[in-house]
């Protein structure tokens, strides 16, 4: 090839801009395909909040249920269990819930708008395990001086039973506490949070 | 007697010349297979290359037997796969082929990569060999992390949860990224539809491409050898290296042996010992996935607990995820972190020796600790293994300059 009286300059601010022009394209050719990965309009819709009869829960006992996806625990607490919650304060990371993710209404000692019922996100806050409750006061063997709480099978994590997590443990923050309400007495419901509150 | 009749011979050559003239056929074999010297020294650890290949080919086509059967609907997943293991003929036999290749896949490439540390096959002139062969490794590991969730059961479910959770721990991103991947704001049909493409057409087709670049940029410098001698720096007068021996036909009988030997072992563990008391195939993926309740003790399969173990050894999510990912990444370092003048462990001091030792007592101890239920003892010793695995590639980078060595031979030794 010839390349006498080629003006290089110029030539290479033909192959600059080309590629730029390129890449810009191939750029935004790329957004459809990225966004094709986020949750579609229908993941999007299943999103309802979900009514909970609690007539039926006893002291002690925890329920299960599903609420856009991740598994929501319900747990009638003992006026014991409410009473041992403090006694722990001090091997936990965040006691009062500053750095933690719950609505405003259930940031207090038990984590809750009614103390009896803790309503919470049981996704451990490391990894999204379900931690097991093991409400059983005394020596563990993760936990020499257990007060009864959460223990996440998967890396070992600890919370009392308001969802706190302990020193030393992988999890960064207490377990979440999703907006719920009271409808009445007997019944909860999750995902609508209680007149006037934010 | 009548003469030899080499009319076949003709035909087959004038066949040959017609496609050698359009196509470089026999050029191209020449080549790569009976021109190509390759030192005269090799030992067992050189079958693992070719024995990689192949069980790639067996995982290809035994996943696309798997393809045939299976649904890739969450609703409808778990019972495809019981459905190939009970009510396809052979079906049984296609899927643990697959299950078991898995985990051979891990070894042959484990033993391919400690390889490269006895002999200081990364070492110059091949540290893209080594930077493709990682990159391979870390596709496979997406691969297999991938194929694991397909079956739907209890740990692919918990395990999907935990490998993309590790995404989340990133600060500001992590959250809409773990969101991303998932294509749902939990693990569901979407994560499990896109899993499927990418573990039967995107990574498999990546790795084959790298797996050529492999290939590609070995043989530009030939293989290294145990003695990690160049044997093209020394060559006769027709430009042949004096250690070395044509590819074709020694290496090809050479691993065609290998080859039958591992089928051999493959064979019995696929009939008589598929799951492998839980370590390929892990006794709660029997269960179907359940969002409610995470199994009572999970973890990885094997060929990750290593990994896995550094992992739960640091008891702080952002670190332990940077310390995971920096256990993989630094790997790829290798070439430049062993400055030692001798390649081969055969000519280096005994200081390789237990520098080597630790670091695979730390692996195989790690891989151990990752599967175990995780006492406080076990996470003290787990962090003493983390930081002997560390320690190796920083005690290497200082030691091995100065590091003893024995008189490097000019020739091959047998």
């Amino acid at each position: 090839m010839p390349t006498d009286g080629v003006n290089k300059k110029r030539r290479r601010f033909l192959v600059a801009t080309t590629s730029v022009v390129g890449a810009v394209g191939a750029g935004f050719t790329a957004v459809p395909f990225i966004k094709s990965w986020k949750p579609s309009a229908k993941a999007k819709a299943v999103g309802a909040p979900v009514q909970v009869p609690i007539d039926a829960l006893e002291p002690g006992q925890i329920l299960k249920v599903q609420w856009r996806g991740q598994t929501i625990g319900i747990l009638r607490r003992s006026e014991e269990t409410l009473g041992l919650l403090s006694a722990v304060d001090a091997d936990l990371r965040d006691p009062e819930s500053q750095e933690s993710d719950q609505p405003a209404y259930a940031q207090n000692e038990g984590r809750a708008l009614r103390e009896e019922y803790l309503v919470v996100n049981m996704h451990c806050t490391h990894l999204g395990c379900i931690p097991q409750m093991i409400p059983e006061v005394g020596a563990q063997p993760f936990e020499e001086n257990w007060k009864g709480g959460f223990y996440c099978p998967c890396h070992k994590s600890k919370f009392d039973l308001a969802g706190r997590v302990y020193k030393g443990v992988p999890a960064p923050a207490n377990l979440k506490i999703p907006p719920y309400s009271f409808l009445d007495d007997s019944t909860l419901i999750i995902g609508v949070n209680p007149e006037g509150a934010v | 007697m009548a003469k030899p009749d080499n009319t076949s011979e003709k035909s087959s050559n004038a066949l040959l010349a017609w496609f050698d003239a359009r196509l470089p056929v026999t050029a191209f074999w020449n080549n790569v297979m009976t021109g190509y010297y390759a030192p005269k020294n090799f030992n067992f650890w050189y079958y693992l290359g070719s024995l990689a290949l192949m069980v790639l080919v067996m995982q290809i086509l035994s996943g696309i037997f798997l393809t045939m059967h299976y649904k890739p609907d969450a609703e409808m997943a778990f019972a495809s796969v019981e459905y190939i293991m009970r009510d396809v003929e052979w079906g049984w036999f296609i899927r643990y082929l697959h299950s078991t290749g898995a985990s051979f896949f891990f070894i042959v490439v484990y033993l391919h990569m400690f390889r490269a540390l006895l002999y200081g096959s990364h070492r110059a002139p091949r540290e893209l060999v080594w930077i493709f062969g990682m990159l391979i490794y870390l596709a496979l590991m997406a691969e297999a992390f991938m194929g694991y969730v397909l079956p739907w059961g209890q740990m692919s479910y918990w395990g999907a949860q935990v490998i993309i959770n590790l995404f989340g721990a990133i600060p500001a991103i992590g959250e809409p990224l773990t969101e991303w991947i998932r294509g749902d704001f939990f693990i569901s049909d979407a994560t499990l539809n896109r899993f499927f493409a990418l573990h039967v057409i995107a990574l498999p087709l990546a790795i084959l491409g790298l797996v050529m670049m492999h290939l590609v940029a070995l043989r530009e410098n030939g293989s290294n050898n145990p003695d990690g001698i160049e044997i093209k720096a020394n060559k006769d007068e027709n430009g042949i290296p004096v250690d070395g021996i044509p590819f074709h036909p020694y290496y090809t009988v050479k691993d065609i042996f290998g080859a039958g030997f591992f089928l051999m072992i493959f064979a019995f563990v696929i009939f008589f010992w598929p799951e492998a008391g839980g370590l390929f195939l892990e006794h709660d993926n029997f269960i179907p996935a359940n969002p409610l309740v995470t199994p009572e003790h999970i973890k990885p399969v094997w060929y990750f607990t290593p990994y896995y173990a550094i992992l739960k050894a640091v008891p702080d999510k952002l670190m332990g995820v940077i310390l995971m990912g920096v256990s993989v990444a630094i790997l790829f370092f290798l070439p430049w972190l062993d400055r030692s003048p001798a390649k081969s462990i055969r000519y280096k001091g005994t200081w390789y020796k237990i520098l080597l030792g630790l670091f695979t007592i730390a692996f195989v101890r790690l891989g151990m600790l990752g599967m175990a239920e995780g006492t406080p003892a076990q996470t003290i010793e787990m962090r003493i293994w983390t930081f002997v695995y560390f320690a190796f590639f920083i005690l290497m980078y200082f030691i091995s300059p100065g590091g003893k060595t024995k008189p490097v031979p000019e020739r091959l030794t047998h």
